[in-house]
């Protein structure tokens, strides 16, 4: 049997002179981000810093108004380009899940492959019940999601971007809704999905999955991205003064002094 | 002396009590019994008032309520939508429409219906055609607003992922907003239907033949015969919970449902 995940072709991502303003809020002023094919970056940084709004404009759900985004050297970006046809190659993973409610756990994973891919009922279901398979919840397929724990409902969700075969995959804070201890359920998928070699990129609190799972991570704050690099590099020696701020929040956020390495 | 909770809850109890018992009895004392069920509940006029009251008058209210639902749902789809466009003027005339006819007795509405289209377009319409749409005009105004409510209720980031799995806006409005919006409509439209059912007796204002008499104007024509009483207008009324009722019952049921399904 082969497998969905290993058989699609993994897109590289290029961000571009990104601009995103509400009004006469700048949200994002400038971002250049390159990811490659098959690499796992992280965001990360402070809330309003723009990460959520920079996964939501590669995706589309935000409109930019100036910059490019290429996805598998495809301009998303270009008007004339056919919006529903971009976002079918990019899987996105939201905070609150967003599963459909009315739908069983199979439907939610095959509606989109029969009503847009025009794949077969059986066909659908099959990728579908591969994709479940992976995320380890092909008992809960005939459930519905009300029925299922956060973190079951976010392996689900990841089941059903990964059902469309997309190059790339989008998570927005995909555990901040979580309960603890469902955390690290949903942590272990996308770093097996990663270690499959899907094309990732994730904003995210969580700096060990961070510094153990990205190839590079990426620290954004003000809309613009502040430091990146190795993710090694960048979490364990941060070389900007705000990088090394946030951090030290993050990582300790009693107060109390860590200790210097 | 100050009571404990368990007390002052007891004789509040005992208060409601002697209060409905004290109602009844008043009630049930103070009536005249003989003459009441004389004048509203003769056997033999009851049974004067069938067929005719089935076969004519509730089938009427149930032609009048499903007519002017049908044009109900369609106005109300219309409206929700221009509710929700982005386009302004839309808008305006939607909350316009809503608020003038949701703010107008039916009755006028009536009225109107009856006396300014003759004098307006110098001819009457089918009589169906104008109990439709003046139901239907008065119904529209209250189910846009529940079909608006209804698609608004449902959760921003159903669309948002619906789009995200390469849905169109309409794809997903099809396949995901509308179905969840639905359960959560059902409830108040059962209540729509029930307050149209009532409405349907105002039809009579639009003039009428004997044949199209729906239950109040059948009930109304049955008291003016002599020596009738109020008797007709009880199975008029008995006529109309025989619908309303079960409708009721029907609404709580989708209630049950969809508390159970939001859980």
């Amino acid at each position: 049997m082969s497998d969905a995940s290993q058989t699609a072709s993994h897109a590289s991502a290029s961000i571009r002179g990104l601009h995103k303003s509400y009004g006469p809020v700048d949200v994002l002023k400038g971002i250049d981000l390159e990811i490659d094919a098959g690499e796992v970056v992280c965001l990360i940084g402070p809330s309003g810093s723009g990460k959520s709004t920079l996964l939501r404009c590669v995706n589309l759900l935000e409109t930019p108004q100036r910059g490019t985004i290429e996805v598998a050297g495809h301009e998303v970006t270009d008007p004339e380009a056919d919006l529903d046809l971009a976002r079918r190659s990019v899987g996105m993973v939201f905070q609150q899940f967003n599963l459909f409610p009315h739908l069983t756990v199979l439907e939610n994973c095959t509606v989109a492959q029969t009503k847009v891919l025009r794949r077969s009922k059986r066909e659908a279901a099959e990728a579908a019940r591969r994709n479940l398979e992976l995320v380890g919840l092909t008992d809960k397929a005939d459930r519905y999601p009300d029925q299922l724990s956060g973190g079951q409902q976010q392996r689900v969700a990841i089941a059903r971007a990964l059902s469309m075969d997309p190059q790339l995959m989008l998570f927005d804070e995909p555990t901040s809704a979580l309960d603890p201890e469902t955390v690290g359920d949903v942590l272990a998928v996308m770093r097996s999905l990663a270690e499959r070699g899907m094309t990732m990129l994730v904003v995210t609190h969580e700096m060990a999955f961070a510094r153990d799972v990205a190839d590079r991570v990426a620290f954004m704050d003000g809309g613009v991205i502040v430091e990146e690099g190795p993710a090694a590099e960048v979490i364990g020696d941060p070389q900007h003064e705000r990088t090394r701020r946030f951090l030290s929040r993050v990582l300790n956020p009693t107060g109390v002094e860590a200790p210097e390495d | 002396m100050a009571m404990s909770m368990r007390q002052r809850q007891r004789v509040s109890r005992t208060v409601q009590y002697a209060v409905l018992v004290a109602a009844v009895l008043a009630v049930a004392l103070l009536a005249d019994w003989p003459t009441l069920l004389g004048a509203a509940f003769n056997p033999e006029i009851i049974a004067q008032q069938f067929p005719g009251i089935i076969v004519t008058a509730l089938k009427n209210t149930i032609i009048y309520t499903l007519l002017g639902f049908v044009v109900g749902v369609v106005g109300g789809v219309v409206l929700a939508l221009m509710k929700l466009s982005s386009v302004a003027p839309y808008r305006w005339l939607a909350t316009l429409y809503i608020e003038v006819f949701r703010g107008l007795p039916a009755l006028l509405v009536f009225l109107a219906f009856g006396y300014g289209i003759p004098l307006a377009f110098g001819f009457r319409f089918n009589s169906y055609v104008t109990v439709m749409l003046a139901l239907g005009l008065v119904s529209a105004a209250y189910i846009g607003e529940v079909l608006r409510a209804g698609l608004q209720a449902v959760p921003k980031g159903q669309m948002e992922a619906a789009r995200s799995l390469g849905m169109s806006r309409t794809r997903a409005m099809v396949t995901i907003v509308i179905p969840q919006a639905l359960r959560i409509v059902l409830p108040p439209m059962t209540n729509e239907i029930i307050l149209l059912t009532k409405d349907s007796s105002l039809v009579y204002l639009l003039g009428m033949t004997v044949s199209q008499y729906e239950l109040t104007k059948f009930g109304r024509e049955g008291i003016s015969a002599t020596g009738a009483g109020l008797t007709p207008l009880v199975v008029a009324g008995a006529c109309y919970l025989v619908i309303t009722v079960p409708l009721g019952i029907l609404a709580r049921r989708f209630e049950n449902r969809a508390d159970k399904a939001s859980r």
